[in-house]
């Protein structure tokens, strides 16, 4: 077969086999960087000897510590228990329905609500990470005016007093805001604008989605975004839209992808996915056939995808319209599937999608992959709109501007010049919650509620209904924005809470059973409230003749265009200030806390960036010109550049402040929406230096078939057995030179049992797609220390869970040039990888004081406080999985900038009470959340019965939105886990012995020659390609 | 709010329907077998032993002869599961109970069966009956001896006196050999140096001079030293015996010890959760409402609580029992799941009138006891394979080691 010659690496240095590469790729360490030459060894004795004798007498004394129970203590709290609340994530227009877990009132943990019929129980790294922004030390403290305090009756008796005059003068008012889902909180500025009739509402979007409104209005008739539904959909191409990680609604889009890519012995059929981009995002690294095109040619592949449909179709084609590879094969596949196709775009260009809804109308999507009676509210931004508003703040017409949770001085391309033209209004405030850009030059700052402070409620889909609910009183003097603005519309003391019970009960409530307080509660309780909706049918009137002409006007292909893109960690930048997504690597380029260019291998012109060593470049983009650290990108369309969004934060806080390049200034209007991409730009390299922090290759090692296995769907079709034997490692014994063993059955120990659980994972990676919501949750779970970008470069990141991104290509390993060539478009795989909690595992033996053991349950524990620090465990794993504490990162100033959680009062209080923190000099590792296991069992026995299988989840569990980990215990040949894995005991006579033998032709252990018994399998990787193309 | 109000008045109808069975028949029997009254007996300590004696007023009334006052025994079971709707409804006897007993209202305990309200009463009878001097008889749940199972203490002198005879005739017999090898090497030749190491005499000083004695006296002396200063290091943390001054002095000798109020009274969380729980101000209030005369301190502590209560302050009680923030201790696992009495690890606390921490709190003091206590998998299906298994390989009891207790991360994690 040729596809056993597949070849994975891991950054480009690897793939050229760089001789400073070569150096330190078997180190897990970084060199050890120059210490202070000043203290020699003997200093440190004579230092250590005098701590030594003063801390033994210092610690003589026990300090007293005092235990202070509640006064009257509230019946629903009990110290030690957890609580949990259904709520709503709300940022802008991203929405999860969320549950939140709380302990002694402190919400410690984010985790999705599965009662959701939209986002089905998934979350995302941001919405995991959201609860950190909770105990944001930024944030304000109380109501401000300039930069004095005040108190709320002052803000609000000068507020009104201020509207009154505006009013009475005719003044022009503003209600500025990110796209509104909370039903209520519409009225509530429907009430504002009712009291001050010279008010208008502007919405805008950081990542907008105008131009798809706009063609939806042209081409069906209402300017709305329909629901998509990708679990219908059999073929799937996309043009640039990175529908996994940032378009739209990604927990529900990737929910919805996965069931589409789970394969099995009964299931051998999968969806085919092609990705036409100019950057290599994630949706299109999970992609089956992905090509390269210019920004510029989004609209003439859309135009070309058209004809050769219409082509079939017996439509008339369209002018315009570029031939690139696979794009005939994806449109033959869109046509034999049709009625379960979908083509979606993530241009902002009305024509572009117009010319998509074209596509999407001839392929009969509308109506099953394309649901238009469930229009969706996260977009609502209306892009003209607010560059006229900002247009008429410069001419001095507006008189009061209230910034409704929104931040335009930084997150809107014309922010500078809203910024000047606030000066000459005669009243600004802005709600947000934190004295960001542009709270910073209003006048008034009435800071709302943290969202889960705060009582709300969100329609983020037609007639789906969501309740947010408080999972803490508020920690500072906020308010929350409704009753702001009811107060200044003059209501006196409103009640928000009460104000949406009201609306609910006038909207809802239809005499259900129990009155309304028990439908009201049943709300409260399930998070989520939701009604059928008639399935109707749209016919599509779009031009899109008309259409494919604005294209061919607006589009000319230039030597070198920019895209400018939101990635899945910092996003748009509105949570930048959370360490826990700076830490975060980028689910494609690997790099933490820094901001950069990406450029493809051929531009980037033999430039050598090893170790993550690289230069600076300059960019000249619309006449603005940024400079930027730059990154080579396998993957990336040559002549092309990226930047993100997100950085650049000026008042957002000491972890994001300064942080990069705000290059939301460079995002102008075309063909009357935002366009993320820009044209004619100009590149050029500097000789300043960077060092970028970057995970990529740390903590390699050499991929090959035992690490990753990957076989096109037609293969495991014909024969799924054959993807289990394919690779088969055999050791040989002293039997004779012919007898070979499977290498798990060597061992020097023989015979142990797990008599009571037998804990294991299953990590499938056709569903794995790489977003890195699992490592959050697990960071906030485990309390996880964040070490910042200075240690990052020194190779000590303490992420328990990472997920490696190989990228591949069917080249020959020989074929040095056919290798080249791939480098330039790789195939990627994303492989989670934590302890695999070998039943032999290598770390346990070599540790000097037996601090890390094995449990009777499978589990390889490690106890921190008899841990001496040889770090020979790390050393002795195959996986590098280990992580050791090279600092104090708590209650350290050092770290009191990137790790909060653990060096502010504030911070400290999302810490999970059940996992000790960590000191200096000791190891850790994934501990497959034994806290959860520890507390499922209890509560079994509490209640005299055996635990049930979903009792017990660990954290990456439960945020992967897709599915793709499964925990479980597989003595219980009931259990999901063992049912996936086809789990049965390698002794049929002895059930509990720790030899188990997964039938599941897709189960694998990494490393499987080596014989530790991994606990963990994964499922072989499925690519739905063709075997050959000859 | 609105099942609540309309109670009373659903209940009214009821309570006259008992009111007029109990002319025609005490509607249901009080039990007399054993197995009721102790069933009885075990309610009535968890629950109604906070307030309720059988021969003495405490804050409720004597339940001696209850069957006898109160109207009927339906009347005692409506009124033990809601005592605010009794009252409400306009029962004479309830409405002159509440004057009598103003504030303080019985809790409602509508989770108990009217079976579990005539056990109670079986037993309430069946002490009455026994009348007052044995009627107090300490409950269950003594403090656990914490004495190994060694030698009697007696049999100790008895053998350290033996051996000291032993000694002293060993010494005497030594003395004969020396005396009878002098004499027999005197009848030899010797030389003038050899009979003077013979006869060399025996003093003090040569004793103490002599390298073997200098030997033993430095390493007796080093030895002990060393092992003052490991045993001082191990000690380093360790606050056995630690009984701190308390912002109240609260004593629990009069309260679990004098009157018995079950632990669980008020250390709610230790069915359930990791932590006891110190009680909340207003579960002192539920009785100190009523007592405001402290047996040992008069009024001024009890004022403390009621000033905390009105005040909202919080107690700031001094910890006494302090596990390092790497240890995860958990109350519901031992006490629910394990069985274990609370004296077990915190000693008499039923005697202590200062709370003393009782116990090591070492590590070596939990594995121990992990070590030699047998798992409590009685009428558990949660251990039901496991006991099943261990009797197939093994003779011995199963103790919490034989199921992984001594695993690190059964506590560290």
């Amino acid at each position: 077969m040729k596809e056993t010659k597949k070849v994975y690496w891991k950054g480009l240095e690897q793939l050229r086999n760089d001789a400073s590469f070569v150096k330190h790729a078997q180190n897990e360490f970084a060199p050890a960087p120059e210490e202070d030459p000043g203290h020699s060894r003997r200093d440190f004795l004579r230092m250590m000897g005098f701590g030594l004798s003063a801390a033994a007498l210092a610690a003589c004394e026990a300090p007293v510590r005092h235990a202070i129970p509640y006064v009257v203590k509230p019946e629903d709290v009990d110290p030690g228990i957890a609580n949990y609340y259904a709520s709503t994530y709300i940022n802008g227009g991203d929405y999860c329905s969320i549950v939140v877990k709380t302990r002694e009132g402190r919400p410690i943990k984010i985790e999705g609500n599965t009662f959701s019929g939209v986002t089905g129980g998934g979350t995302s790294a941001q919405v995991e990470a959201s609860v950190l922004s909770l105990y944001d030390n930024a944030r304000l403290r109380g109501p401000k005016k300039g930069s004095a305090r005040i108190t709320w009756e002052d803000l609000d008796r000068e507020v009104i007093a201020k509207l009154r005059e505006i009013n009475a003068s005719g003044g022009q008012i503003r209600i500025i805001s990110h796209s509104v889902l909370s039903p209520s909180t519409r009225r509530v500025i429907e009430q504002f604008r009712a009291a001050y009739p010279t008010t208008q509402h502007v919405m805008y979007d950081q990542h907008s989605f105008y131009g798809m409104l706009k063609a939806n209005e042209e081409s069906i008739g209402a300017a709305i975004i329909p629901s998509y539904d990708f679990s219908k959909a059999n073929v799937i191409v996309s043009i640039a839209a990175d529908f996994l990680s940032t378009w739209l609604s990604p927990i529900e889009f990737s929910r919805q992808y996965a069931r589409t890519r789970a394969v099995g012995e009964d299931k051998k059929t999968m969806s085919r996915h092609y990705q036409f981009e100019s950057i290599l995002s994630l949706t299109g690294a999970n992609a089956d056939y992905r090509t390269m095109i210019k920004p510029s040619q989004e609209g003439a592949v859309a135009i070309q995808l058209y004809n050769l449909i219409a082509a079939k179709a017996g439509q008339p084609t369209l002018p315009g319209g570029v031939d690139v590879p696979h794009l005939q094969k994806a449109a033959d596949d869109l046509w034999a599937a049709r009625g379960n196709a979908l083509v979606v775009a993530g241009s902002n260009d009305k024509a572009i999608q117009v010319v998509v809804n074209g596509i999407n109308s001839m392929l009969g999507s509308y109506g099953t992959t394309i649901l238009t009676h469930l229009p969706v509210n996260y977009r609502q931004g209306d892009d003209v709109a607010m560059v006229k508003f900002i247009d008429e703040l410069h001419s001095g017409r507006i008189a009061g501007v209230i910034f409704y949770n929104c931040n335009p001085v930084y997150d809107h391309p014309m922010g500078e010049q809203l910024q000047a033209g606030l000066k000459g209004v005669a009243l600004s405030v802005s709600t947000s919650y934190k004295e960001d850009e542009t709270a910073t030059v209003t006048t008034y700052k009435a800071p709302d509620h943290h969202y889960l402070e705060a009582w709300n409620d969100a329609e983020p889909k037609r007639n789906h209904f969501s309740v947010g609910q408080p999972a803490i009183t508020p920690i500072f003097r906020s308010r929350a924005a409704q009753e702001s603005f009811l107060t200044w519309a003059g209501v006196e003391s409103p009640d928000y809470f009460e104000y949406v019970k009201r609306n609910w009960r006038e909207w809802f409530y239809k005499g259900q059973a129990g009155g309304f307080q028990a439908f009201w509660d049943k709300c409260v309780h399930d998070g989520v409230y939701e009604l059928p909706v008639e399935p109707s049918t749209v016919t599509f009137s779009g031009d899109v003749a008309a259409a494919a002409r604005s294209i061919g006007q607006n589009y000319t292909e230039t030597p070198m265009e920019l895209v400018i893109y939101e990635n899945g960690t910092v996003g748009n930048g509105s949570q930048a200030n959370n360490p826990l997504l700076q830490e975060l690597p980028d689910p494609i380029t690997k790099v933490v806390w820094d901001h950069y260019v990406t450029v493809s291998p051929k531009d980037a012109n033999g430039l050598e960036t090893p170790e993550s060593k690289t230069i600076y470049a300059s960019i000249n983009a619309n006449g603005k010109v940024v400079k930027l650290p730059v990154l080579v990108q396998p993957g990336q369309a040559p002549g092309t550049i990226g930047i993100p969004l997100g950085y650049g934060r000026t008042k957002a806080g000491k972890v994001a402040d300064n942080r990069g390049v705000n290059v939301y200034p460079l995002l102008s209007l075309v063909n009357g929406s935002l366009s993320y991409n820009v044209v004619n730009v100009k590149l050029e390299f500097t000789n300043e230096r960077y060092q970028l922090a970057q995970t990529q290759t740390h903590d390699t090692y050499m991929a090959r078939k035992s690490v990753i296995r990957e076989y096109t769907l037609e293969t495991f079709s014909k024969d799924p057995q054959f993807v289990k034997t394919d690779f088969n490692p055999q050791i040989s014994t002293w039997k004779s030179p012919t007898h070979k063993v499977k290498p798990g059955e060597l061992s020097m120990w023989k015979g142990h049992e797990y008599r009571d659980h037998h804990w294991a994972m299953a990590i499938d990676l056709n569903t794995c797609i790489g977003c890195g919501a699992c490592v959050v949750a697990c960071n906030v779970e485990n309390n996880i220390s964040l070490v910042g970008r200075e240690e990052v470069i020194n190779r000590r990141e303490m992420h328990w869970l990472r997920i490696d991104r190989y990228y591949s290509s069917d080249a020959d390993v020989e074929d040095w040039r056919g290798l080249e060539d791939a480098a330039e478009n790789p195939e990627v795989v994303f492989q989670p990888m934590l302890c695999q909690h070998c039943n032999n595992a290598p770390c346990e033996t070599v540790c000097p004081v037996a601090a890390t053991t094995h449990s009777s349950e499978g589990l390889n524990q490690m106890t921190y406080n008899r841990c001496i620090g040889t770090r020979y465990c790390a050393n002795n794993c195959p996986y590098k999985v280990r992580r050791f504490n090279w600092f104090k990162y708590h209650d350290n100033r050092q770290f009191e900038d990137v790790n909060p959680a653990m060096n502010t009062m504030l911070g400290k209080m999302v810490l999970n009470p059940d996992v000790t923190v960590r000191s200096r000099g000791v190891m850790e590792k994934c501990t497959f959340c034994v806290q959860r296991i520890q507390l499922g069992k209890l509560e079994a026995k509490k209640e005299r019965r055996r635990v049930k299988d979903g009792d017990i989840k660990t954290a990456c569990q439960v945020a992967c939105s897709t599915g793709a980990i499964v925990f479980g215990d597989i003595n219980d040949p009931e259990s999901q886990i063992s049912k996936l894995l086809k789990i049965r005991p390698a002794d049929p006579e002895r059930p509990y012995r720790i030899d188990k033998i997964a039938d599941n032709p897709r189960a694998y252990n990494v490393l499987e020659e080596i014989g530790v018994k991994p606990n963990i399998w994964y499922l072989t990787k499925i690519r739905n390609k063709d075997v050959s193309p000859a | 709010m609105t099942d609540q109000q309309s109670l009373p008045a659903r209940t009214l109808p009821l309570i006259l329907f008992f009111l007029v069975a109990s002319f025609v028949s005490n509607g249901q029997e009080i039990p007399s077998e054993p197995a009721a009254i102790s069933a009885g007996e075990a309610l009535f300590n968890n629950n109604c032993r906070s307030c309720h004696r059988v021969h003495e007023k405490l804050i409720g009334p004597a339940l001696a002869g209850v069957t006898e006052r109160a109207p009927s025994v339906d009347w005692i079971i409506s009124f033990v599961k809601n005592p605010p709707a009794v009252i409400a409804s306009g029962d004479e006897y309830a409405t002159a109970l509440f004057d009598q007993y103003k504030p303080t209202m019985m809790t409602a305990f509508s989770t108990f069966s009217d079976e579990d309200i005539l056990n109670i009463l079986a037993y309430v009878q069946a002490e009455a009956a026994k009348g007052p001097a044995t009627a107090e008889a300490p409950a269950e749940g003594q403090p656990v001896s914490s004495a190994g199972e060694g030698v009697p203490a007696a049999y100790l002198n008895l053998i350290l006196i033996g051996m000291v005879i032993i000694l002293v005739l060993l010494l005497i017999i030594l003395v004969f050999l020396i005396s009878a090898v002098k004499r027999f090497l005197d009848q030899k030749d010797l030389t003038p140096e050899q009979r003077e190491l013979v006869h060399a005499p025996f003093t003090l000083g040569t004793i103490l001079r002599s390298r073997g004695f200098i030997f033993i006296v430095v390493f007796v002396v080093a030895a002990l030293g060393f092992k003052a200063v490991i045993n001082g290091l191990y000690s380093v943390g360790i606050q056995q015996g630690y009984a701190p001054a308390q912002p109240i002095a609260f004593s629990h000798k009069i309260h679990a010890g004098q009157y018995q109020i079950d632990c669980n009274y008020c250390h709610t969380g230790v069915m359930t959760s990791k932590n006891a729980n110190i009680p909340s101000a207003n579960i002192c209030m539920n009785c100190h409402n009523q007592i405001k005369q402290g047996t040992l301190t008069g009024e001024a502590e009890i004022a403390k609580i009621v000033k905390a209560y009105e005040t909202n302050t919080p107690i700031e009680w001094v910890r006494v029992h302090n596990l390092p923030d790497l240890a995860y201790f958990n109350h519901a696992q031992h006490v629910n799941v394990g069985g274990i009495e609370c004296q077990t690890c915190h000693g008499p606390i039923e005697t202590m009138d200062v709370v003393r921490q009782h116990s090591l709190l070492t590590m070596g003091w939990c594995i121990d006891c992990h070590r030699q206590t047998e798992l409590n998998t009685k009428g558990n299906a949660y251990y039901d394979r496991l006991v099943e298994l261990h009797s197939k390989q093994s003779k011995s009891n199963m103790t919490v080691m034989d199921n992984g207790g001594l695993e690190c991360s059964k506590c560290h994690y």
